[in-house]
Formats: structure tokens, C-alpha cells, sequence
């Protein structure tokens, strides 16, 4: 059904301006009489960190990103994070009937818009497709817009929910490195849902693993970037995540 | 000297892609052509009786007739007048309707329930109603196609926006857009195509309340003109009538058509027209 017409929400995640710093406390979150699915959840990223998180399938990543978006309320718990969030889903949801570059500054306001575009669809290397219509992207690219439009808007905190899944090995490899290097150039912090624990290594500061709606695992990756899959460092951190997860002879 | 040649060659080649090109568009014409050259000859040849099917030359005769008496072009612009305010009002009301109901769930409750009963009456069949209710001026005539046309754009408009992906408002609440900003950016342009779609249809639907509403009782429009060659037996006047309605059902649909490829275009152009 569509969420548009739900009921506003009362418990939105307080917003913390001063600091990009996230907080949270406590978080319970079940749907219906169901399981909790986050149960007294509780995570500080502090201000600027690159977070990878892990888990399994219906572990309640998702979840715990629509709640740190604001897009569900808060019922039980606390959470503080600053008011300038971006989100990253799988799929672009770029908007078919708005041009590219419209997509990346909708909502925002000014008549600069489409120069303030220009900029960040510069930034992701699509100068080009400028516009173009999104149906006649490819999916690297239509991810790239979505990526533009999260960073046209200065986020202090990035969310990225499996924003790779969909793509092929090689564009993965280049969006990785695009996502490295933006994050470095905005100095946001940064929450990357994966599947990929690779992908985990390769980018993030500090690498968490829901299960049973806790943090059951907090590693910190401390490797100097670019980091080599082949370093011993990162073998024996990709194992033992691997562990984690539950697969076995890794 | 090999140069010009490669040239020459290119303009055959495109030469030939004209050639096919307007081969394609006239061909669609063909068969009509024939088929009214057929009925010219059978006509000529006296195999039709003039009285039931008067030739093609007849009907153009009866028709510059019609047309330089002034009778047809007066009748042409009431029966446009009556369509063009009936539909208007339809698709005013249509849209406010759909609108309402599309964005509240009170509004659905309190305007869905009674459109979809109304639906159901073949709204023909409230002619005489309307006749009664409204005496025999313009009105009932203009009312009766606003009421055809209404819910076509209602209902294709509801759906369309009921149906908008929901991926699409989280995205936009994600981005902090305002609840008119949502409406105006994303709810009504992903709703245009299904709106279009009843357009066309309410355009079928208003034509036809028309014809019915200036047959029954009218003292103009070109219903009137051909319930009038009836009474005197004039079946070209009443075919010059049908032409008259088949042109404008068609030269309608052409305007929504050329309207939605323009409307449309990130859906011509994205490859995913459907
Ligand atoms: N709206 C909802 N109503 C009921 N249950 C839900 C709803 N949304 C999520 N769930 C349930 O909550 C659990 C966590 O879902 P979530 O989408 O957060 O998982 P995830 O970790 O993101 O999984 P994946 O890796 O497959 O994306 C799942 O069991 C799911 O079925
Ligand atoms: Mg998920």
C-alpha cells in the first residue's frame, strides 16, 4: 500500500545539527506481534566514520536504516543523528518523467539548481547524460544519479542501503572507488548496508553484524586505503566476519 | 572522385529510406481510398440504390451543399460548442474528484463509493431523465456528455494515482520534499499517462452522448441536421452527418495522441512506451 498516505509521523529521530555524529539507543522495533526485529539496539558512529553494515537476510539492515532516515518512527529507543541525511537505496528511484539532472536537484530550491547539478553529476562522471531521460540509463549510471542526488544536498550523514547489489562486478569495483573518494571530498559519515564483506573491507573504517536485532559483531579496519584483498590483515578480518555470518570454512 | 561516389550512393540510400518512408504513411490509406472507389463504381453502375447508399461524388455534392447554405458549418460549431464545454466540464470535475479521492483516505471514502455506483447506470439511459430535469436547452444536452466523460477521467486518474509506486513518495519524504512538492513532482506526472488514457476514452464516450442528446431533441447540432433528413428521406444529409462524427472522433483522438507523445516523452524516448 502506498506509504504516502500513513499517518505523520510523531516519533521522527531527533535531529542533532551541531555534530554529524550518530546515536543510538535502545532501539526496539517489531512489526505487528511479531519478533522484535531490532531488539535494544544501541550504536554510535562518530563524526565522520565510513560504517559497513553486515548480515544476514532479514537481519533488519533495511530496518535500521529507514529508522536512522527518519522514514519510520521511532516507538521504542532513542536516536539522534543530524538533520541532514541522504539515503541510497538498491534501485536509483530516479524519478522517469524528470531529467537527469532534475532528478539531482529535486526538491531543492534556488534558481542555481541546474548549475549546482552540473557540479555533482561532474563529480560522478556524468556530464554527459545530463538530459537524458532516466529510462534510457544504464543501471551504473541511474546509480550514479542517485548517488549525485544524496550529495547535492551537503548530507552530514550518508546511508546506502545494497547500493551496488545490482550491478556488475567491474562497475561495482568503479562505484566503490566513487563512493570512497566522495566520501572523502564531503567528509560525511558514512552507514553502508552490504552483503559483500569484501566490499565491507575495502571501504569502511569499522565493519558491524546485526543478528537477532543486536550489533553481534564491531570490527574496526584499521588497513591504510587502497586496501589489497590479498594483505594478511585483511584475510584474517574477512574470515572471521565470514564466521560471523555463519558461513563455515571460509 | 571515389568520394563523390560514397556521396551519391548516400543520397540514394536516403532517397530510398523517403521513398519507404512515404510508402509506409500513404499505404495506411490505401485500402480506404479503395474502398471508396469500389463503392463509386458500384454506385455508378447502378448496382446501389442512390436512395439507400448515395455514391461518394453524391455525398461530396451534398456536402458542399450543405456547407455553402451554411447549415452544416452552423450546426458543425453548436454540436463543438456542446462537446467542448460537456468534456471541459468533465475533465475539471474529473480531476478535482480524483484528486481528492487519490490523496485522502476520507475523500476515497466519501466520493469513491458513490462514482462507482453512478458508473454502473448506462448513462445513455438517463437522457430522458435529464430531459425532464433540465427542459430541452442547452443543458441537458452539455450534462449528459460531462456526465459520460467523468468517468472515464475519474476512474483512469484514481487508479493512476493509487498506483504510483510507493518507492517513489519514500524517496521523496527521504528528500525531504513537502506534501504539495510530492503532489506536484511526483504524484500527478506519474499519474499523466493514466489520465490520458481516460481522456481518450472520455472523448469516445462524450462524442457519443452527443449524438444521442441532439437526436433525441435538439433544435440544432448535426444530430439535429440528420434527424431532419429523415423526415424527408435524405440519407445523404444523414451520411454527411456520420462523416462529420467519424472525422471528429478521429481528429480528437489525433490532438490527445500528438499531445501524449509530446506529454509522454521520457516514456517514447526511455524506450518503455506501453
Ligand atoms: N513493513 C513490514 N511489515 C512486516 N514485516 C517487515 C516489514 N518490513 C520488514 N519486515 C520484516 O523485518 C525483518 C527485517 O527486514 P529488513 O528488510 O530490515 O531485512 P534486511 O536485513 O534489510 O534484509 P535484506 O538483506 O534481505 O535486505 C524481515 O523479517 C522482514 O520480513
Ligand atoms: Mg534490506
Amino acid at each position: 500500500m502506498n506509504t504516502f498516505f500513513s499517518e505523520p509521523e510523531n516519533g521522527e529521530p531527533r535531529a542533532v545539527d551541531t555534530t554529524r555524529s550518530v546515536h543510538v539507543s535502545g532501539l526496539t522495533r517489531r512489526f505487528g506481534d511479531g519478533p522484535a526485529v531490532l531488539d535494544h539496539l544501541s550504536l554510535d558512529i562518530p563524526s565522520g566514520q565510513f560504517v559497513a553494515l553486515l548480515g544476514r537476510s532479514g537481519s533488519g539492515k533495511s530496518t535500521l536504516l529507514r529508522t536512522l532516515s527518519g522514514l519510520d518512527s521511532v516507538e521504542y529507543g532513542e536516536v539522534a543523528r543530524p538533520k541532514a541525511v541522504s539515503v541510497v537505496f538498491q534501485e536509483s528511484r530516479l524519478l522517469p518523467w524528470k531529467r537527469v539532472w532534475q532528478n539531482v536537484v529535486l526538491g531543492q530550491k534556488g534558481p542555481e539548481g541546474k548549475e549546482r547539478a552540473l557540479q555533482v553529476l561532474k563529480e560522478v562522471g556524468l556530464l554527459h547524460r545530463v538530459e537524458a531521460w532516466p529510462l534510457t540509463l544504464s543501471g551504473g549510471e541511474a546509480q550514479r544519479v542517485a548517488l549525485a542526488r544524496a550529495l547535492v544536498r551537503n548530507p552530514s550523514f550518508l546511508m546506502l542501503d545494497e547500493p551496488f547489489a545490482a550491478l556488475d562486478a567491474l562497475t561495482r569495483i568503479h562505484m566503490q572507488n566513487l563512493v570512497l573518494s566522495l566520501w572523502r571530498k564531503h567528509q560525511c559519515t558514512a552507514l553502508l548496508v552490504t552483503h559483500d564483506v569484501d566490499e565491507a573491507l575495502v571501504l569502511a573504517d569499522r565493519v558491524l553484524v546485526l543478528e537477532h536485532g543486536r550489533i553481534k559483531v564491531d570490527l574496526p579496519v584499521t588497513l591504510p586505503r587502497p586496501r589489497r584483498h590479498a594483505h594478511p590483515v585483511f584475510e584474517q578480518l574477512r574470515s572471521e566476519l565470514l564466521h560471523a555470518l555463519g558461513v563455515q570454512n571460509a | 572522385m571515389s568520394e563523390s561516389g560514397s556521396r551519391s550512393r548516400s543520397v540514394q540510400k536516403l532517397r530510398g529510406r523517403q521513398l519507404s518512408f512515404v510508402w509506409k504513411e500513404s499505404r495506411r490509406f490505401l485500402s480506404p481510398v479503395l474502398l471508396v472507389l469500389f463503392w463509386q463504381i458500384a454506385s455508378a453502375g447502378g448496382f446501389v440504390s442512390a436512395r439507400i447508399l448515395p455514391s461518394p461524388a453524391q455525398l461530396a455534392h451534398t456536402a458542399w451543399g450543405l456547407i455553402k447554405d451554411g447549415s452544416l458549418p452552423t450546426n458543425l460549431l453548436v454540436s463543438l460548442e456542446r462537446a467542448s464545454i460537456g468534456f471541459g466540464l468533465a475533465l475539471g470535475i474529473g480531476v478535482i474528484l480524483a484528486l481528492i479521492s487519490g490523496l485522502s483516505r476520507l475523500g476515497e471514502d466519501i466520493i469513491d463509493a458513490p462514482l462507482q455506483i453512478l458508473r454502473t447506470l448506462p448513462a445513455l439511459a438517463l437522457a430522458p431523465l435529464f430531459i425532464l430535469w433540465f427542459g430541452i436547452g442547452e443543458e441537458p444536452k452539455i450534462l449528459l456528455v460531462t456526465l459520460g466523460a467523468l468517468f472515464p477521467i475519474y476512474l483512469n486518474l484514481h487508479k493512476g494515482i493509487r498506483s504510483i509506486d510507493p518507492k517513489f513518495l519514500e524517496m521523496s519524504r527521504t528528500l525531504g520534499l513537502s506534501r504539495s512538492q510530492i503532489i506536484r513532482e511526483v504524484v500527478l506526472p506519474g499519474a499523466l499517462p493514466d489520465l490520458l488514457l481516460g481522456v481518450r476514452y472520455a472523448l469516445g464516450v462524450a462524442w457519443l452522448m452527443l449524438v444521442v442528446a441532439e437526436q433525441v431533441n435538439a433544435e440544432s447540432g448535426i444530430g439535429h441536421m440528420m434527424m431532419d433528413a429523415e423526415d424527408f428521406l435524405r440519407t445523404d444529409i444523414i451520411l454527411v452527418g456520420l462523416i462529420v462524427y467519424g472525422l471528429l472522433g478521429l481528429i480528437s483522438d489525433w490532438v490527445v495522441r500528438t499531445g501524449e507523445r509530446w506529454l509522454l516523452a521520457w516514456q517514447v524516448d526511455g524506450g518503455k512506451r506501453v
